[in-house]
C-alpha cells in the first residue's frame, strides 16, 4: 500500500536548508517530544506488520503444510470478505464512530446476491449493493442529522438487518443457490493468475480506498472529523454529509463483502456474518487505527486482516486447540491494543 | 474596513449584546476588552458567523453581510483565531493548513508536491520553520498558534480575529506573533485583538474598544488612554458607589488571630501560576484581586487539588495536603466553590437533599447505606439557615434559581465542617437579593472561625467583604492590601500597574 | 421503583408530554399490550401463558438490572451476552463438584470480566463501549474453549431451579423479582446508589465534590458481569443445556432496549428499575404478541430495531457514541 503513506510521495518540496530526512531542528520545538512521538507513530503504524510477519515466519517454520500455496491461496480467499468488511469499518472508525451492523449487512448482502443472481448478474452485485447501502444512509443521517449515538442506531440496523433477512429466506429455512455455470458464480470461484478473483477485487478495492483516504479531499474531511469535530466545522467541512457517507460507505462494503462471499459459496447462507463486526473493528484497531478516531490507515486494516487470519489459521494446525481460541486472542489482542494506544495518547498529551 | 452597528443578541435569560458599535479600519490593531460576561466573546461569534445577531448591521468593505456559518465568515475574509487551538492535532502541519482548499492535480487528486511546498512558504513567510509534513501535534503550542495565524491569512482574510492568542504562549513565542501582527499590519489587514494582558494591548494595539455588560463604553485611542482609567471602565468603577461603612463594620468584625489555617507556599502551574503564596487565618476572608485570566481561579483550583501543580505546596493548620487529589484536600477540610457552578458544582438531576448529603454521604449513612433521618435532619437545618427556596428538598437542582444553587452548594461543603471555603465568583449570575445574602452568609461564616477565600469580579463585593486582598497578575502575586489600604483606588492602581514596575503608589 | 418519592402533580401541558412519554410511556405501552391480548389472542389469559412469558422475560430482565446501572454511570456495557454464555460454560463445567460450587463459579467468572472491565475504563481510560467490546469478543471466545459445544445439564437442582416453584411463582421469576428489589434498593437507598447518580449525571462535579469515582465505576461493572452470569445460570436452568454457542447473543441489544425503553436516558445519572422491568416484560409481550398472531420472528426483530430507535430519539440525548 505504497499509496497509503504520505511521505511517499517523491521527495519534500521544501528547498534550502532541511534536508528530506532530516527536519530542522526549530527553536520552538522540545527535540525529545518530538523523537517520543516519532517512536510511538512508528510502534503504532508498523507494530501490526512486524507482528503478522514473526507470526508467520514462525508458523512456516514451525508447521509444513503452513507456507503451502494451496493453504495460502485459501488464505487469501477466506480474508477477502473479512477485508472488505473491514475497509468501510476504517473510515467510520477514522471519523470517530463504529458500525456494528457490517455483519448482518453481509449476510443479507450475500442472500439477497443470491436470491438476485438467477436474474442475472448486474442483479446479483447491484440488488445487495442498494439494500445495504440504504440501510448505511440511514444509519449515517440517523447519526449525524438527529445527533444519536453511532453504537445504539447501528446495533439497531444490525437487528434490522437480520429481520429483513429472515424475512426474505421464510424464516431462514430457504437457502438460495447460486447457479454454478453464471458469471455471477465465477466471479466468486475462478483464478486468475492462480490468486482467486475476489482477492483481485479486494486488492483494486484497497488501492481505492487508500488512495481515497489519503489523497481525496473527502480523506481529509474523514480525518479532521476524527480529529476533532469542532475544529472541522470551524474550518469549513461539512461534518453532516462526512459521517453519512462513511456509514454508507460501511453498508455498501458490507453488502458487497456478502455478495461476494455468496458466489464464492455459490448459494446465501443465512448463519454467516455473526460477530463479523467484531472481527471487523479488531482488524481495524489491530492495524494501528485509532478508535477514539482522527488517525489510521486502510493498509493497516488489511495487515490486520491478515494477522487474525493467520492467527486462525495456525491456531487450527494445532489440531488440538479448538478454534473458539481465536476469538480469545483476538479479544486479548484488542485489549492489548486498546490500552497501548491510550497509554500512548495520554503519554503524548504529557509531554 | 468591517463597522457593526447597533449589534444586539439576546439569549434566553441574558442580554449577551445590547446595541454595539464597533469600526475596524484597515492596517489597524483595534483591541477589544471587558471583563467576564461583557459580551466579547459572543460579538466574536457574531462576527465570525458562529451566532446571528438578533439586530443590527455588519457592513464588510461597504457591502452589508450575513454569515450564517464560519466558513461563509471565512470566505468573505474574516478569519478567526481561537484562544485553544482549533485545528486538528493529527493531521499533518500542512493539511491543517490546506484542509477544503487543497491544491489539486490530476483525476481531483491532492497534489502534495505542491500542497507542502506552499503550506512551507506560508509558514516561512511567519518566520517558522517546520517539517510541514509533521503531524500538528509535535509542533510546540506556539508553533501551532502560528499554523492557526497561517491558515487564517492564507484564506485572504481581510479581518483577522484573534481571540486570547497568547494565553498560552511563552514570552519567545509572543515576540514571534507580534512581528507577525506587525506584518500583517503592513498588508493592510486589520487585526481585531482580544486580551486581558495590559502590557500586550499598550504594545500592539492602536485603537481600544471597551464593553461592559453587553454594551460599549468606550472607544478610542489606546495611546490617549492610562492604564488606571482602561482598567476602571472594564471593572465599571468610576460612579464610585462605596460602601465605606459597611467596609469598616467588616474589618472590625472579624478580627483574626493566630496561626493561619492555610498556607500556599510557591504554587507553580505551567501557564498559568508562578509561584503564587497565601496565607489564610482563621475568621479573616482574604479577597484575589485581579483581571480575567489573571490566575485567580487557578489559584483556588489548585489549592482545592482540582488542578495538578508542578511545585508548591499547600497547608493546612500547619499539616501538609497532598496537591493534586481533591479527596486529600477534601479530607484536610478545604472546600471549593467551583466557578462553574452549573458544569462542576450541582448535580442537576438530583435532588436538593441528595446534593447537600453528596459529599459528606460516607459521614451520613451506617454500612453502606443511607440514614435518611440523619440526612434529613442536616438537609433541613441548612435549608433552613441558608434560607434555600425550594419547592420542597426532593426539588431537582436543575430547576433551582442560580441565588437557591449557590446556597445548596454552600450547604453541601457546610455538611463537611471545613475549615477553608474557596469561593470562586459565589455572587455571579444570581439576582440581587440573593447576592446580599450570600454576602451576608460569607461574613457570618468567617465570624464562626472559617478561612474564606473570595474570588470576586465585583469590586465592590471584593473590597466590601474582604480583610484583606492578594492581587493577581499573569499568575503571580503582585500586591497585597491591608486593612485600611483595601480600596478600590488601590486595587486599581495594583492591576494596572507596569510590568516589572512593582505596585506604584 | 426508582421515581422522585415525593408524587408530585404534573400540570398536564403540551411541553411536559413528551417527558412524560418518556417516563411512562413504557407502563403505557404494557398496559396498551395486555388489553390488545386479552381482546384479540384466544387462550392469552392462562395461567400457563403468563407462567411461560415470565419465565422467558426473567434473564433479560436480570441482564438489563445490571445494564441500567452501567447506563446509569454513563456508559455501558456490551459483554453481557458473552458473560451469560462464559456463565454457562463454567456452571456445566463444575456442576460436578455440586451446584453450588458451580453457581459460584459462574457467578466469580462473571465478577471477573467486570472487574477487567471497570478496569479498563477507570484506570487506563478506555471508553466503555471500546473497553466491554474486547470483552465481549474475549468472553465468548474464552466460554468456548472452556466447553466446545452443547451439553446436556443433568443436575436435580439445576432441574428444579428451572422448572419448580414457590407459591405458585417460578424460581427464575423470584430470583429476577428479588434481584430487581435489591438493585432498586440499592440505587436509591445506599452511598453506593447516590454516587453512581452523581457519577453518571455530571463526572466534574462529583469529581471535584471528592467522591470515589474509579471505585464506584469498577464495582458498577462487576455489578453487571454478576448480573449477567446469574442471567446466564438462570437460562442454562430453563434450557437444561449449556450452549455457549448461541446463548445470550444479542443480548447486550435485548438489555439495552429494555432500560432505554423504560426511560433511563443514555446519557446517565437516573436509573429506573420499575421502567427497566416494564421495559423488558414490554419488550417479551412484543415478541409473544406477534408469534402468537403467527407473525414470524423476523418481524419481531424488525419491530425491535424500530423500538430502540424510537426511544432513543425520544430521550435524544447529545452524545459521541
Amino acid at each position: 500500500m505504497e499509496t497509503g503513506k504520505p511521505g511517499s510521495s517523491g521527495s519534500s518540496g521544501s528547498s534550502g536548508s532541511s534536508g528530506k530526512g532530516v527536519p530542522a531542528p526549530m527553536a520552538e520545538e522540545r527535540l525529545g517530544a518530538s523523537r517520543a512521538e516519532r517512536l510511538s507513530a512508528l510502534a503504532q503504524r508498523h507494530g501490526a506488520l512486524v507482528t503478522l510477519i514473526l507470526v508467520a515466519l514462525a508458523a512456516s517454520i514451525g508447521f509444513d503444510t503452513f507456507a503451502t500455496g494451496d493453504n495460502l491461496a485459501n488464505m487469501a480467499v477466506s480474508s477477502a470478505f473479512l477485508a472488505v468488511v473491514a475497509l468501510g469499518m476504517t473510515f467510520v472508525v477514522i471519523t470517530g464512530g463504529i458500525d456494528l451492523s457490517v455483519g448482518s449487512l453481509f449476510a443479507l448482502g450475500g442472500v439477497l446476491a443470491a436470491w438476485g443472481s438467477r436474474y442475472g448478474t448486474a442483479v446479483a452485485l447491484l440488488l445487495p449493493l442498494a439494500v445495504c447501502g440504504v440501510i448505511g444512509l440511514v444509519n449515517g443521517v440517523l447519526i449525524a442529522r438527529a445527533r444519536l449515538a453511532p453504537f445504539i442506531v447501528t446495533l439497531a440496523a444490525m437487528l434490522l438487518a437480520r429481520g429483513v433477512l429472515l424475512s426474505v429466506t421464510d424464516e431462514g429455512s430457504t437457502t438460495y443457490l447460486v447457479d454454478e455455470t453464471s458469471f455471477f458464480a465465477r466471479l466468486g470461484q475462478d483464478t486468475l493468475l492462480g490468486i482467486g478473483v475476489p482477492v483481485w477485487i479486494t486488492g483494486a478495492l484497497f488501492v481505492m480506498g487508500a488512495v481515497a483516504l489519503r489523497r481525496s479531499r473527502f480523506g481529509q474531511y474523514v480525518y479532521a472529523v476524527g480529529g476533532n469535530e469542532d475544529a472541522a466545522a470551524l474550518m469549513g467541512a461539512p461534518v453532516a454529509r462526512t459521517k453519512i457517507a462513511v456509514y454508507t460507505l460501511s453498508g455498501l462494503c458490507a453488502g458487497l463483502a456478502g455478495a461476494l462471499n455468496a458466489a464464492w459459496l455459490v448459494s446465501g447462507v443465512t448463519i454467516l456474518g455473526a460477530g463479523l463486526e467484531l472481527e471487523a473493528i479488531s482488524a481495524v484497531v489491530i492495524g494501528g487505527t485509532l478508535l477514539t478516531g482522527g488517525y489510521g490507515f486502510i493498509s493497516g486494516s488489511l495487515v490486520g486482516v491478515l494477522l487474525l487470519k493467520v492467527i486462525q489459521n495456525v491456531i487450527n494446525q494445532i489440531g488440538s486447540l479448538d478454534s473458539a481460541y481465536q476469538q480469545v486472542v483476538s479479544g486479548a489482542f484488542l485489549a492489548v491494543v486498546v490500552i497501548a494506544q491510550t497509554w500512548l495518547g495520554r503519554r503524548r498529551r504529557m509531554l | 474596513m468591517l463597522s457593526v452597528t447597533g449589534l444586539s443578541k439576546s439569549f434566553p435569560g441574558a442580554r449577551a449584546l445590547d446595541g454595539v458599535d464597533l469600526a475596524v479600519r484597515p492596517a489597524e490593531v483595534h483591541a477589544l476588552v471587558g471583563e467576564n460576561g461583557a459580551g466579547k466573546s459572543t460579538l466574536i461569534k457574531v462576527l465570525t458567523g458562529v451566532y446571528r445577531p438578533d439586530e443590527g448591521e455588519i457592513v464588510l468593505e461597504g457591502r452589508p453581510v450575513r454569515f450564517a456559518t464560519p466558513l461563509e465568515a471565512q470566505r468573505a475574509g474574516i478569519s478567526t483565531i481561537y484562544q485553544e487551538v482549533n485545528l486538528v492535532p493529527l493531521m499533518s502541519v500542512a493539511r491543517n493548513l490546506f484542509l477544503g482548499r487543497e491544491p489539486r492535480g490530476r483525476l481531483g487528486l491532492i497534489d502534495f508536491r505542491r500542497m507542502h511546498q506552499a503550506a512551507d512558504e506560508a509558514l516561512r513567510a511567519l518566520g517558522l520553520r517546520v517539517d510541514v509534513r509533521r503531524p500538528l501535534r509535535s509542533l510546540g503550542v506556539g508553533a501551532q498558534q502560528m499554523v492557526a495565524l497561517a491558515r487564517a491569512v492564507a484564506a485572504d482574510a481581510r479581518v483577522v480575529v484573534m481571540d486570547e492568542p497568547t494565553s498560552s504562549l511563552e514570552p519567545r513565542e509572543v515576540r514571534t506573533l507580534f512581528e507577525v501582527i506587525r506584518t500583517l499590519k503592513e498588508r493592510g489587514i486589520a487585526v481585531i485583538y482580544v486580551s486581558h494582558r495590559l502590557d500586550e494591548l499598550y504594545e500592539i494595539c492602536d485603537t481600544v474598544t471597551v464593553l461592559r455588560d453587553g454594551r460599549r463604553v468606550h472607544t478610542g485611542s489606546l495611546a490617549e488612554l492610562d492604564r488606571l482609567r482602561l482598567v476602571s471602565l472594564m471593572l465599571g468603577r468610576e460612579m464610585g458607589e462605596v460602601r465605606g461603612k459597611g467596609r469598616a463594620e467588616f474589618t472590625g468584625a472579624h478580627r483574626t488571630s493566630g496561626e493561619p489555617v492555610l498556607e500556599a507556599i510557591d504554587l507553580t502551574v505551567r501557564h498559568s501560576l508562578r509561584g503564587v503564596s497565601l496565607r489564610l487565618r482563621p475568621g479573616e476572608v482574604v479577597g484575589l484581586g485581579g483581571l480575567l485570566g489573571s490566575g485567580r481561579s487557578e489559584t483556588a483550583r489548585a489549592v482545592a487539588g482540582a488542578l495538578p501543580a508542578d511545585s508548591g505546596r499547600v497547608l493546612v493548620a500547619g499539616v501538609p495536603v497532598r496537591t493534586g487529589s481533591t479527596p486529600a484536600a477534601i479530607r484536610a477540610g478545604i472546600s471549593l466553590l467551583p466557578e462553574d457552578r452549573k458544569a462542576e458544582g450541582i448535580v442537576p438531576g438530583l435532588s436538593v437533599r441528595e446534593n447537600i448529603a453528596l459529599a459528606a454521604l460516607p459521614g451520613l449513612s451506617r454500612f453502606g447505606l443511607v440514614d435518611d433521618a440523619r440526612i434529613d435532619r442536616v438537609v433541613d437545618t441548612f435549608v433552613k439557615r441558608l434560607r434555600i427556596k425550594a419547592s420542597s428538598p426532593h426539588q431537582r437542582v436543575g430547576e433551582l434559581s442560580g441565588g437557591n444553587q449557590q446556597k445548596v452548594l454552600l450547604a453541601r461543603w457546610l455538611a463537611m465542617r471545613p475549615r477553608v471555603l474557596l469561593l470562586d465568583e459565589p455572587t455571579r449570575g444570581i439576582d440581587v437579593g440573593a447576592k446580599a445574602e450570600v454576602r451576608g452568609l460569607i461574613d457570618e461564616l468567617a465570624d464562626e472561625g472559617l478561612g474564606v477565600l473570595l474570588i470576586s469580579s465585583d469590586m465592590e463585593e471584593l473590597i466590601g467583604g474582604s480583610d484583606r486582598v492578594v492581587v493577581l497578575r499573569d499568575g503571580a502575586v503582585v500586591a497585597e492590601l491591608t486593612g485600611a489600604e483595601v480600596t478600590e483606588e488601590r486595587l486599581l492602581r495594583a492591576i494596572a500597574a507596569q510590568e516589572g514596575g512593582g505596585p506604584d503608589d | 421503583m426508582t421515581e422522585p418519592a415525593a408524587p408530585r402533580r404534573v400540570p398536564w401541558d403540551r411541553a411536559r408530554t413528551p417527558a412524560f412519554l418518556q417516563g411512562y410511556g413504557v407502563y403505557a405501552g404494557v398496559a396498551v399490550l395486555l388489553l390488545a391480548n386479552v381482546l384479540l389472542t384466544p387462550h392469552f389469559l392462562s395461567a400457563e401463558n403468563f407462567r411461560t412469558q415470565a419465565v422467558q422475560v426473567a434473564p433479560v430482565l436480570v441482564v438489563a438490572l445490571g445494564m441500567a446501572l452501567a447506563i446509569g454511570a454513563e456508559g455501558v456495557d456490551l459483554s453481557v451476552g458473552s458473560v451469560m454464555a462464559l456463565s454457562t460454560s463454567l456452571l456445566s463445567l463444575y456442576l460436578g463438584y455440586g451446584p453450588w460450587i458451580a453457581l459460584i463459579a459462574a457467578v466469580v467468572g462473571g465478577a471477573a470480566v467486570g472487574l477487567a472491565n471497570g478496569s479498563l475504563i477507570a484506570f487506563v481510560g478506555v471508553q466503555p463501549i471500546v473497553a466491554t467490546l474486547a470483552l465481549m469478543v474475549a468472553g465468548r471466545g474464552l466460554a468456548l474453549v472452556l466447553l466446545p459445544q452443547l451439553r446436556d445439564v443433568r443436575d436435580p437442582g439445576m432441574a428444579a431451579l428451572g422448572s419448580q416453584d414457590l407459591l405458585g411463582v417460578p424460581h427464575p421469576v423470584l430470583i429476577a423479582a428479588v434481584l430487581a428489589l435489591a438493585v432498586g434498593f440499592t440505587v436509591r437507598r445506599t452511598t453506593f446508589g447516590r454516587q453512581l447518580l452523581a457519577i453518571g449525571d455530571s463526572r466534574p462535579a462529583a469529581r471535584l465534590a471528592g467522591l470515589p469515582v474509579r471505585r464506584v465505576l469498577i464495582v458498577v461493572y462487576i455489578c453487571s458481569g454478576v448480573l449477567a452470569a446469574i442471567a446466564g445460570v438462570l437460562a442454562t436452568a430453563r434450557l437444561q443445556a449449556s450452549d455457549p454457542t448461541s446463548l445470550g447473543t444479542l443480548m447486550e441489544l435485548s438489555a439495552i432496549t429494555a432500560v432505554v425503553v423504560g426511560g433511563t436516558p443514555l446519557s446517565g445519572g437516573r436509573i429506573r428499575i420499575g421502567g427497566t422491568v416494564a421495559g423488558a416484560v414490554l419488550i417479551q409481550l412484543l415478541t409473544a404478541t406477534l408469534i402468537k398472531h403467527d407473525l414470524p420472528p423476523s418481524w419481531t426483530q424488525i419491530a425491535q430495531a424500530v423500538v430502540i430507535v424510537l426511544a432513543v430519539h425520544a430521550a435524544r440525548e447529545r452524545g459521541k457514541r
